[in-house]
């Protein structure tokens, strides 16, 4: 089937890119021969003064098909891959009648390469019009022209930043940029690319606006001469390298591909690029990412049951408690989810302090340009708060986030049931109780579950929702949905001490704790475990969370599943000496003194002292992380997870674990369950029954069996 | 005569299934940095909430202020769309002066007995605090000229003959254009054409004080008055009416000097209605639709009248006009009436509207044979009037409508009377009776 429809409007040849049976365009070689196919019969065809190019879909381009990457095997293979693309550009870029680029909706990487190659390029004013290279995400650079055209195109420092970090554009910064020529309303889009694309084909285009004298002298002054380009380069490299941890490849490549064509020439540029696509896409960095990103695809897709049990229709949320959390909650229920809240405090000024918040985060949102000021309002009239239960009876779904305490939330849930319909869902942001509990005294426990947002909840994607045995499907089903329209990556787990998370999070930190009391250094652990990939350790995130808050924690999972969730005595000892952490402004580290330093007075709580003991970096790093792998596999062998897929996504959008492992199961297959069983037999032989290996783990090894097989 | 009900008892009859309204505060107070729209925005998306009936349920919005706000001339439609009820909901603005949300009211009670609408939001908005102010007439002569202008000397020369005091601005005067009497004023001619004494006034306020603090203190105003918390910080909240002054006197009333006859007035600041900001919201249905949704109205509308008197005549005697029409309509006589609500613009008016209730003489004039009769003190204001919880124009004659309501199911008793006056000598008059 033809993924290109022409159309003649007199003079001009409209081209629609319309794959077909497919939501949205991407690019493969096959579509990329096709195209070639259409432009030489359009070169050919003497009625044909110009060409407007298009998309049919929502969106114009939004890339190359990643799954056709991942059946690349080798970097000739990929480096081929990314010369024919290049190829195919290079005709379009010297084809003699002029091609405009009519963009509506995503024009990403692949099809944002297309769009530069054009002549010029036309772009709608809608939000959902945005302009990027964001391969980088997926361990890559832009394999077919990107890293040459996009810095001739608006300056190489202008390009450093849309390519290194992947961000996009609107349209209306795309043309500040110089990276489109002209922003008009969606309904006459293609009469504009068709008006500039009949100017320029008989020369009475009008010339693009001339820079600022400002930007120009910052352009001659840092990429025109050798030396302000090595300082450039030089200041790009230093901040890459302090975002990446040096974990990730693609970056670096970038640099040093876009500064090659800037010194050498586009042809030189070009090849450098797809040497370094080929490359890179071989390394197991852009395999885990591209893994993570079809694991993130696959799980929008995922309503969160295994049945046929359909989402509810939401209409209206409430919010019992307006702190932090609740603040939070209702902020993407109705900046995200455009559904109506209602906030209930105990008192006025607690409300206040809950609008506050809301309000806070939304003028954030306008300080950024994200929203304007009318936008703000009609974000802001969707929240209404009270201090008693009046305005719940409509409420589909209301989710508390008072005080950790089950007699309260047991109150809270009986109330509730008492003011609001049958089909009213009871959501708790618990972290620790067990849903189960609290649905033991309701009335309606079907409607009982458990919505685990990360705090802070505008900023942490991860969502854990947590179903007790007894919760209805649909009711799940809902709440993963909301929870979607929230912005939220939505996993469900079974209800159990800790649920998954909090669970595999425990017996690493309580494993760093043990390192301490052995003797080992505080910023020495968080220095191997941020070496690891995570982006704090686990020290640090003690400090964040709370001492204090952590060691409750730790006390539940202890008594749920016994020894080898003990934790060490010494964090009871400093949460009853008044150190909490951050909030306290005392923890492992100073929050005094600029740089935080580790507070070396923690350790005159602890045995041994000021005197510290050298530990290789691989036992710092391979005892935490060990005990993360292995009791993820157990919540996978219990059931806590529905898949393995679901583990790896909430160990790294909920716990920051190294999106480049790809998560605990992808870290497992990557090491292969058979060593990951001997070092863990190699630790329980020195420290004890903690490091016991799951028997789901043992028996993969013996089977040789993997957690994702198709890897 | 027969009456002429507006409605069928039953069905197409309208019912105020709930009312609200923000806190009733000076201007300049906790509300300063609001503006109408903010306060009706407020009140009605509190209302909706309260109600808990879906917002698709409503079907028109009818809102109004006294003094429009010049940004968003069609506040009822603003109002609408701040509170973020559907984007559908189809709405007009009302102005009636004093009785805007009256009008209001009225407003979606005919449309309901004519079937074109099965339920509303009616009320109105006022905020002193963010009047507008005006340039002089020379000054936006000159401004509207230099905007037609072609070139910059044709600009200039707009401006050319303006003299230093117009280009000071102009705040709006609470003046009757017609007369250019001040309300205050007129209420001064009142008092002295009707020998209204200032005790008698005084004694009104004083009233009005006394009632309006014992309904607070006894939680009468709790379901009524929503908090408002105010934004950007949110850190305060208006919370309460804050004119009501429960430790007054008849002394401390009776040392205030006269305000619009320095020399022989007797209207002062305390047995006036100050200059107020807030909002008042109804939620009104027909009979048969809230029967349906299985709401339980607070009280129907059973009829109503408006009546205008030459404005230089005695500008506020309009509800001594309209009250004997809407008994009229309504079928009764100022006897089967258990309470009357009389919005308070003036002592000195509320006085000279109950001696012409009273009066065969103003009986005579209006060619009736016999006066309404007096009313009660008793069955008057019961829980405080305008005096004392303040009077921000557009929203008083919703809050008048739901505290009447309030009153009679708190004594459970059945009719009431509300009267409005109005600027240009108009006057409202509702009949209000419990389901």
């Amino acid at each position: 089937m033809a993924s290109f429809r022409t159309e003649m409007r007199g003079d001009v040849a409209v081209v629609t890119f319309d794959l077909p049976g497919e939501p949205v365009n991407t690019l493969s070689p096959a579509v990329g021969a096709e195209f070639s196919e259409e432009l030489e019969r359009l070169g050919r065809d003497e009625a044909v003064k110009t060409v407007v190019f298009t998309s049919a879909k929502q969106d114009f381009v939004v890339g190359a098909d990643v799954k056709w990457l991942g059946s690349l095997r080798s970097a000739a293979d990929g480096e081929r891959a990314s010369r024919d693309g290049q190829q195919g550009f290079d005709r379009l870029a010297a084809f003699p009648k002029p091609v405009v680029a009519a963009i509506h909706g995503a024009c990403l990487g692949g099809g944002l390469e297309w769009a530069l190659a054009c002549r010029s390029r036309v772009a709608s004013d809608a939000p959902r019009t945005q302009l990027g290279l964001p391969e980088v995400q997926l361990g890559l650079l832009p394999g077919a022209g990107g890293t040459q055209r996009l810095p001739r195109l608006i300056g190489a420092q202008a390009a450093l930043d849309l390519i290194l970090t992947g961000r996009s554009v609107r349209a209306s910064k795309a043309r500040k940029l110089g990276l489109v020529d002209e922003v008009v309303p969606p309904s006459i889009l293609v009469d504009v690319a068709v008006e500039r694309a009949r100017a320029l084909a008989s020369g009475t285009d009008t010339p693009p606006p001339r820079r600022s004298p400002r930007e120009t002298f910052t352009r001659a002054a840092l990429e025109g001469n050798p030396l302000g380009r090595r300082l450039l380069f030089a200041e790009a490299r230093k901040q890459l390298l302090r975002k990446s941890g040096g974990h990730y490849p693609a970056p670096e490549r970038t640099l040093e591909v876009v500064r090659e064509g800037l010194e050498k020439g586009m042809e030189a540029g070009l090849r450098a690029e797809a040497r370094a696509f080929g490359e890179l896409l071989m390394t197991e960095v852009s395999a885990r990412l591209r893994e993570l990103f079809f694991a993130t695809t696959a799980l929008k897709k995922d309503t969160g049951v295994d049945g046929a049990a359909k989402a509810r229709p939401v209409r209206k949320v409430s919010v019992l408690g307006g702190g932090l959390m609740g603040g939070g909650i209702a902020f993407v229920t109705t900046e995200k989810a455009e559904l109506p809240v209602r906030i209930k405090e105990r008192d006025d000024s607690s409300v206040g302090r809950a609008l506050a918040h809301v309000r806070g985060l939304l003028d954030q949102r306008v300080r950024r340009r994200r929203l304007d000021r009318r936008g703000m309002e009609k974000v802001l009239a969707r929240v209404t708060a009270t201090t008693d239960l009046s305005g719940f009876h409509r409420a589909d779904v209301v989710i508390e986030a008072v005080f950790e305490d089950l007699t309260l939330k047991r109150r809270l849930l009986a109330e509730v049931e008492a003011a609001t319909g049958e089909d009213c869902i009871f959501a708790s942001n618990t972290s620790s109780i067990p849903i189960g509990r609290l649905a033991e005294g309701a009335r309606r426990p079907g409607n009982v579950i458990g919505m685990h947002y990360f705090s802070p909840v505008e900023k942490m994607p991860l969502l854990e929702v947590i179903t007790h045995g007894g919760t209805d499907p649909s009711v799940v089903a809902t709440c993963v949905e909301l929870g979607k329209k929230q912005g939220k990556t939505v996993i469900v787990v079974r209800d159990g001490p800790g649920f998954y998370t909090s669970r595999i999070l425990a017996p690493y930190l309580n494993e760093a704790a043990h390192l301490l009391l052995e003797g080992a250094d505080i910023a020495a652990v968080d220095h191997a475990l941020r070496a690891y990939g995570f982006p704090v350790g686990p020290f640090q995130l003690l400090d964040e969370v709370g001492i204090d808050v952590g060691e409750k924690v730790s006390h539940v999972l202890h008594d749920a599943f016994g020894e080898r969730m003990a934790p060490p005595a010494t964090m009871a000892t400093l949460a009853k000496e008044g150190r909490l952490g951050r909030k306290a402004k005392k923890g492992f580290y100073r929050y005094d003194v600029d740089g935080k330093p580790v507070d070396t007075s923690v350790y005159a709580s602890l045995p041994g002292g000021a005197t510290r003991v050298p530990f290789s970096e691989d036992e710092l790093r391979e005892r935490p992380v060990l005990l993360f792998l292995n009791e993820a596999v157990r919540c996978l062998e219990e059931g806590i997870l529905r898949s393995a897929r679901d583990g790896d996504i909430g160990a790294v959008f909920g716990l920051g674990f190294p999106p480049f492992r790809g998560g605990p199961f992808r870290a497992l297959d990557a090491m292969g369950a058979a060593e990951a069983v001997r070092r863990l037999q190699h630790w329980q032989e020195r420290k004890g029954a903690r490091f016991e290996p799951a028997p789901l783990l043992r028996r993969m090894a013996e089977r040789g069996e993997r957690f994702h097989p198709d890897g | 005569m027969a009456p002429q009900l507006i409605g069928q008892p039953g069905t197409s009859r309208a019912v105020v299934v709930k009312g609200l309204r923000t806190p009733f505060v000076k201007a300049g107070g906790v509300f300063g940095s609001l503006t109408s729209l903010d306060l009706g925005a407020a009140v009605v998306r509190e209302l909706v909430e309260r109600a808990d009936i879906d917002p698709a349920e409503i079907d028109q919005i009818v809102f109004g202020q006294a003094i429009p706000t010049l940004l968003a001339p069609s506040i009822a439609r603003e109002v609408g769309l701040a509170s973020a009820l559907p984007r559908g909901l189809e709405a007009h603005t009302v102005s009636r002066a004093c009785a805007t949300s009256i009008q209001a009211f009225t407003d979606v009670a005919s449309a309901m007995a004519l079937g074109v609408s099965q339920a509303a939001i009616a009320g109105g908005t006022e905020s002193m605090s963010d009047v507008p102010i005006f340039t002089s007439r020379p000054l936006s002569r000159a401004l509207v000229k230099a905007s037609r202008a072609k070139t910059l000397p044709e600009r200039l020369r707009a401006f050319a003959g303006l003299k230093p005091k117009d280009i000071v601005p102009v705040p709006p005067a609470i003046a009757e254009y017609s007369t250019g009497l001040t309300m205050g004023e007129s209420a001064e001619k009142m008092a002295k054409e009707n020998h209204i004494s200032r005790t008698w006034q005084d004694e009104i306020a004083l009233a009005s004080h006394q009632r309006a603090a014992a309904a607070w203190k006894t939680g009468v105003f709790d379901a009524q008055v929503m908090h408002v918390p105010v934004p950007p910080a949110y850190t305060s909240t208006g919370t309460t009416d804050d004119i009501v002054r429960p430790d007054t006197s008849l002394e401390a009333l009776a040392k205030l000097r006269p305000v619009f006859d320095r020399a022989h007035g007797s209207v002062t600041a305390g047995n006036s209605s100050p200059l107020t900001d807030g909002a008042a919201a109804l939620l009104v249905m027909r009979e048969d639709r809230a029967k349906a949704l299985g709401l339980q109205p607070l009280g129907a509308l059973r009829a109503f009248a408006y009546a205008a008197t030459d404005p230089g005549d005695q500008l506020l005697q309009g509800p001594a006009y309209a009250a004997p029409l809407a008994l009229d309509r309504a079928g009764m006589t100022l006897k089967d009436i258990d309470l009357v609500e009389m919005h308070e613009a003036f002592a000195a008016q509320v006085a000279s509207n109950l001696q012409a209730f009273s009066s065969p003489e103003f009986a005579r004039k209006l060619g009736r044979p016999a006066p309404l009769g007096e009313v009660d003190p008793e069955r008057l204001n019961v829980h405080g009037g305008s005096i004392a919880l303040g009077h921000p124009f557009g929203a008083t004659g919703a809050r008048i409508v739901m505290q009447a309501l309030d009153a009679l199911a708190r004594r459970d008793k059945s009719t009431a009377l509300c009267t409005v006056c109005a600027a240009g000598g108009l006057g409202a008059a509702l009949i209000l009776e419990r389901v």
